[in-house]
């Protein structure tokens, strides 16, 4: 029998929303890790009772958590290898919250600075992670993608974390600048077709691509054309709000920009403008259905400083075509009075053969479509603000 | 034994019900005492001071006896009161935000 876990961060908390296949009656557990700031969660494709979790707090730093139950229960992955797991009195160790950056000489010294709001060199400094992104093949794998910007793996199920230093230190580094969120690195892609390439984004940098594991990185932003940067076609700079891809086609990729809807069929070589008839093309996030690679969402949101949707309507839009054509959804959502954001890693899609897609608001609803989008029901009503939403797929 | 009160968060975090109490050999400083709560529940590390240079969190704030001891010396000795255990050493969260 099939089933769906709907993994949801909040601003003050964890939950976690099943369902059977046909996706009508939820059961939600939850608040996990009461009062943090859950930015995201993601299980192992290998081992989906795997769950990583990121804990954060403005008071108190990053957490890593750690579910090898599916999410009932929750844990510190601990310690360095070798080292022993609990202290003498029998706690779990906590290791699993450090994140240091790369800067030794082997590496080439990446520890420098990038630009602050104003333009100024600013030290690297460690604030959170944003997303985490396990491994396609092994559970103990998984990257983590930090503020600032700098990408992070373990191999050792969350112990311990390394830098990938080759993405700060390929050259434009010291050119990246903070959006209004921060300098985030918030979207991680592995290729399943390809498993040395990655993709990620970076507030307000842009797209970068590895294709030999991570060890050297390029910018691949061109196309990208952004009007509230000195030069609007630069190289880096593009404040990029989130990706998304087709596990099937490895060359094609889907992006929201903070403004403009993109498209790029060369694995991000170039990038062409599919924003089409949107009503706005401001957003934050952008998926592609389980078994359409052309069938594309997003959910306009009216401006940069007006982050609700346009008219008080909340509409989802799809395009069949692979961009350029798009038809709101709007059965099942509120049309009027509606001001909520949805934030760049709050919308996902089950792989069951009715695709279904997820989005979380800002005003704490989850709402579910179990037919690709023609309908839709909230889930939950009720929560903190979502922050992420990803979906494990049982079948 | 040295009475620490902790920040909701971090007591959840550490899985504690109510105050910690340590064994400090040596003078009792913050240094000394947030070496031992660290050394007790590793959980804890980083989320009071940083994991690079060991400097305290912004928004984390220490008192003994009434007094805002945050910008004290980290090595210099607390009041007695702390060191008999007769008052707590709190750690506290700053107000900001919700």
């Amino acid at each position: 029998m099939s089933n769906v876990r709907v993994l949801v961060g909040t601003r003050k908390g964890a939950f976690i929303l099943t369902s059977d296949g046909k996706r009508e009656k939820w059961d939600v557990s939850g608040p996990h890790f009461a009062g943090w700031e859950l930015y995201h969660l993601k299980g192992s494709p290998v081992d989906p009772n795997r769950i990583y979790a990121s804990q954060t707090s403005g008071w108190f730093g990053q957490i890593i958590q750690r579910s090898d139950d599916g999410g009932k229960t929750w844990f510190q992955p601990g310690t360095p290898a070798g080292a022993p797991t609990t202290t003498p009195e029998g706690m779990p160790m906590g290791e699993s919250n450090k994140f240091v950056y790369d800067s030794s000489a082997e590496t080439g010294k990446p520890l420098t600075t990038h630009q602050f709001y104003d333009g100024t060199p600013h030290p690297w400094e460690f604030k959170r992670v944003w997303h985490l992104e396990p491994s396609l093949d092994d559970p103990d794998t998984v990257y983590a993608g930090v503020e600032d910007a700098a990408l992070f793996r373990s191999t050792d199920g969350g112990q311990t974390w390394k830098e990938l230093p080759g993405l700060r230190g390929h050259g434009t580094g010291a050119q990246w600048q903070p959006g209004a969120g921060g300098l985030c690195l918030h979207t991680i892609i592995l290729d399943p077709a390809n498993r040395e390439r990655i993709y990620i984004a970076i507030s307000a940098a842009g797209a970068f691509r590895t294709d030999d594991g991570g060890a050297t990185w390029k910018p691949i932003n061109k196309g990208l054309r952004s009007q509230y940067i000195p030069d609007p076609n630069a190289e880096v700079g593009h404040c990029v709000h989130h990706v998304a891809k087709h596990p099937s086609k490895s060359d094609v990729l889907f992006m929201q920009k903070h403004w403009d809807v993109m498209r790029s069929d060369d694995a991000g070589d170039s990038w062409q403008e599919i924003s089409g008839n949107l009503p706005t093309d401001f957003g934050f996030v952008i998926d592609v259905h389980a078994h359409e690679p052309e069938t594309v969402y997003v959910v306009p949101i009216k401006s940069d400083s007006e982050h609700y949707p346009p008219d008080g309507k909340l509409r989802v839009y799809r395009s069949r075509t692979g961009g350029n054509e798009w038809e709101p959804l709007t059965n099942g959502l509120p049309q009027s009075n509606c001001y909520v954001n949805v934030l760049r890693d709050a919308m996902a899609v089950d792989s069951l053969d009715s695709c279904g897609i997820y989005f979380g608001t800002t005003g704490g609803q989850v709402y579910g479509s179990a037919d690709a989008g023609n309908t839709w029901a909230p889930i939950v009503r009720d929560l903190p603000a979502v922050l992420s939403v990803e979906v494990q797929t049982f079948e | 034994m040295i009475q620490v009160v902790l920040p909701a968060h971090l007591r959840a975090l550490a899985g504690l019900q109510g105050d910690v109490q340590l064994e400090i050999d040596g003078p009792v400083t913050r240094q000394a005492i947030l070496d031992a709560l660290e050394a007790r529940f590793p959980m804890l590390r980083g989320t009071i001071r940083h994991h690079v240079g060991g400097e305290r969190r912004p928004l984390l704030r220490f008192f003994a006896c009434g007094e805002d001891v945050t910008h004290e010396p980290a090595d210099a000795p607390l009041p007695d009161a702390i060191a008999s255990g007769a008052e707590p050493f709190f750690i506290i969260g700053a107000i900001a935000g919700g």
